[in-house]
């Protein structure tokens, strides 16, 4: 077994040197390094679609899902193999996508196999970008309260409604999306349906947001015709569907800050504009202290997501984990932005210059504070952990 | 290797779960403490603690031990620290047999470790927080060496079959190469011990060294190599220092729990407040983290690969969490909290103590920045 696994791990290795275009392990330096993917992709650089293509033919880009539906068939302990020679390497991930992290491991638990078959593969081929219809107006902690309603007629539903912060809606191909199929029960009266953001009556219009971008929008439904064939999983069954896809959804928002390619630009910012003093120590001893209590902390967290994919994988992970890991995760990532911000001072503050990558800083530190919010605030995450992990009263 | 306890180390954890609480449960320090014990803790128990073959849970099996990793020490100390135990376990059955594994005093000693009989303690503090450095000095006398120093905070040493002592040997105090270990009889002509209650009530001494002559068999390692056999102690120390700590932080977040669910306020259990609610569902984040942490740490050790920086991030996290669950603790438990007659509040004093020991949550997050190098 063990000789297998290291076997494993010398092929991986060489096939990755072999494979990963040097450019490919340059840290990320802004949204235009990340490889998203679908009908009208943005490319670059040249090399991001070689990556992401030859890893996706041996199914790497998403490697435990089954060979059948475009994956690599990996065990949970490859897959861990194939995760940490990326790491080591440096490699970017060749494919970021709602797809892989939210609504495969969806469609593989609940989907039907016409459905796995013609949606999993173009997802792991990055073929068809997705995005996520779940918020409204007046349904954002409070999810089940949406209204978004689906009218049955006979073979397809008639869909009106309007969903907001839905993440690149303005980009994506296809939604996966809440809407109310019976008014009898909330949560109840819940379905999971898929559709082309191309269908006639779908209109998108991005909100700009005070980092300056417009990553979200709303979305609004008017007459969208969507086969029954569509649905996923039984009609009013959708939430069952939407909490498993949310807990995917939280376990992907708790690595944001971890696993970052190549080199730590909170400690290299840090001594590049403060600098170290005769003992090699940052300059500014009470920053310094802020910074490593603040790395205990991430390094500490990073062996906790270690531990919970571990366990993940082995089906051993409490249900409502993902709260807890999203809930640590995001308030780090704040934390961390916090203190680039600090350490970069008045530079860090630039908005348009050249010399700051057009505000890149600035705006980073801004979308974080999203994090700790999208796919249920800190707060519903504390509920959540409280409720049912700790078993709480009320 | 998954990061988490594989079948035989929860089969183990159970075990030791149950023995623990059976044999050494809160009652137990309290008893001790109340009767104003001048060893600390019972030899019975750790006698007990050999008879299940926990004692030499480090020593190889050719020496009579379990042969068994760091993950199964810490198991046990997690249990340990969930009771409160007073117990030799961490400095005798961890971070001394480590530092004397592969030792010529490695046969001297592990058969009475494994048996219950002997009791190792741990003197390197110098002063009165954790440092690396060492300057308790040891010159050669003859065909040995003669130390004159002080060591304080050397733990349970008044109740020691055997002392490891850190002394210099050359180089100034700061320097890694020149420090010796010296493994010496807590009776030796010219060394005082002076046991001091400390606020858990378990005993550390204050160890005067006047011209203490030992032989060159005292020595452990190599002269002016006692980084080695130091570094493997401190990172043992460190990891199970973190794993007892992780227990104190278990036992007190479980009791307040307890007590969150069987309070009423206002009519209703406190539990169902929100504000107690998401304090409670953070110390949970908190530990979780810590026994992450604390997990990779031992497993790195035990797959023998570097573990420097994962001990001191263990140590470090461990510090913040358990120091937030007895914190929490007492302040849910309200008035009831601050009683003596209540236990949450052996559970603060043991953390403190526990925090220190080898290096605060400060010191080892100093340790990381230095190694990253700002």
């Amino acid at each position: 077994m063990t000789v297998q696994l290291e076997q494993f791990r010398e092929q991986t290795r060489a096939w990755l040197e072999a494979n990963c275009p040097p450019s490919m392990r340059e840290p990320i330096r802004s949204e235009k390094d990340i490889v998203w993917g679908g009908r009208n992709p943005d490319w670059a650089h040249p090399d991001q679609k070689l990556w992401m293509d030859r890893m996706a033919e041996r199914g790497w880009t998403v490697p435990d899902w089954p060979t059948q539906y475009g994956g690599g068939g990996l065990s949970p302990a490859e897959t861990k193999i194939l995760r940490e020679e990326l790491k080591r390497m440096g490699a970017r991930t060749p494919l970021n996508s709602f797809g892989i992290s939210m609504l495969g491991p969806a469609l593989l638990k609940y989907g039907t196999e016409e459905q796995k078959l013609e949606h999993l593969p173009r997802i792991a081929r990055g073929e068809i970008r997705w995005c996520q219809g779940y918020s409204e107006p007046n349904a954002g902690s409070d999810l089940a309260g949406l209204q978004a309603w689906a009218e049955d007629a006979g073979d397809h539903y008639v869909v009106n409604g309007q969903k907001v912060w839905t993440s690149y809606a303005d980009k994506a191909d296809w939604i996966f999306c809440l809407v109310r199929t019976s008014k009898e029960s909330k949560q109840g009266g819940i379905s999971f349906v898929l559709f082309d953001m191309a269908s006639p009556g779908v209109s998108t219009k991005p909100i700009l947001l005070i980092s300056g971008y417009s990553p979200f929008c709303e979305t609004f439904f008017d007459n969208v015709r969507v086969p029954k064939s569509q649905r996923v999983h039984d009609e009013n069954k959708g939430w069952d569907v939407a909490k498993y896809l949310l807990g995917h959804e939280r376990e992907m928002i708790s690595g944001m800050g971890l696993d970052r390619a190549g080199g730590n630009p909170l400690i290299e910012g840090a001594i590049a504009t403060i600098g170290l003093d005769a003992q090699g120590k940052l300059a500014d001893p009470l920053l310094r202290g802020q910074i490593a209590l603040f790395e205990v902390r991430m390094r500490a967290f990073s062996a906790m997501s270690e531990r919970f994919l571990d366990e993940l994988k082995a089906g051993r992970a409490h249900p409502a984990q993902p709260s807890m890991m999203k809930y640590v995760g995001t308030e780090l990532n704040k934390q961390r932005h916090e203190l680039i911000m600090a350490a970069g001072g008045s530079d860090a503050l630039e908005w348009e210059s050249e010399a700051s990558t057009k505000g890149a800083r600035p705006r980073a530190w801004l979308r974080t504070k999203a994090n700790s919010i999208e796919g249920g605030t800190s707060e519903i995450q504390l509920n959540i952990v409280a409720k049912r992990i700790l078993e709480l009263p009320g | 290797m998954p990061l988490y306890l594989n079948d035989e180390q929860t089969m183990l954890r159970d075990t030791a779960r149950d023995f623990v609480a059976e044999h050494a449960p809160v009652r137990h320090l309290r008893a001790l403490r109340d009767a104003k014990d001048p060893t600390g803790f019972s030899r019975d128990l750790w006698k007990q603690f050999a008879e299940m073959g926990l004692t030499g849970i480090l020593i190889p099996e050719a020496s009579g031990g379990l042969g068994l990793g760091h993950v199964e020490a810490g198991v046990v100390l997690e249990e340990i620290g969930r009771n409160l135990t007073p117990s030799p376990f961490l400095s005798t059955a961890v971070a001394a047999v480590e530092a004397l594994k592969g030792t010529g005093h490695a046969e001297r000693w592990f058969p009475g470790i494994a048996a219950g009989e002997a009791v190792i303690a741990i003197a390197h503090d110098e002063k009165p927080k954790f440092g690396r450095a060492v300057a308790l000095k040891a010159e050669r006398a003859g065909n040995g060496f003669r130390l004159t120093g002080a060591k304080r905070f050397a733990h349970q040493a008044h109740a020691a079959d055997l002392i490891l002592v850190t002394a210099r040997t050359a180089g100034s105090d700061t320097d890694t190469a020149g420090i010796t270990l010296f493994a010496i009889d807590p009776k030796a002509a010219g060394l005082d011990l002076r046991p001091e209650r400390l606020a858990d009530s378990s005993l550390a001494a204050h160890a005067t060294f006047d011209g203490v002559e030992v032989t060159a068999d005292a020595v452990v390692g190599e002269i002016d190599a006692g980084a080695d056999p130091l570094g493997r102690l401190l990172r043992a120390a460190g990891a199970g220092a973190s794993a007892e700590l992780l227990g104190v932080g278990a036992g007190a977040s479980d009791m307040t729990l307890g007590y969150l669910k069987e309070r009423k306020q206002f009519g209703t259990l406190i539990g169902s407040f929100q504000a107690l609610q998401h304090r409670a569902a953070h110390l949970y984040s908190e530990l979780e983290v810590a026994r992450a942490a604390t997990l990779k740490a031992q497993q790195l050790l035990d797959a023998g690969e570097p573990a420097d920086e994962a001990v001191a991030i263990a140590k470090a996290m461990t510090g913040l969490a358990t120091t937030l669950a007895v914190q929490e603790g007492i302040q849910m438990h309200g008035g009831i909290g601050m009683t003596d007659e209540y236990d949450i509040g052996f559970y603060m004093k043991r953390a403190r103590v526990l925090a220190e020991m080898f290096g605060d949550s400060n010191y080892h997050a100093n340790a990381l920045a230095e190694a990253a190098g700002y």
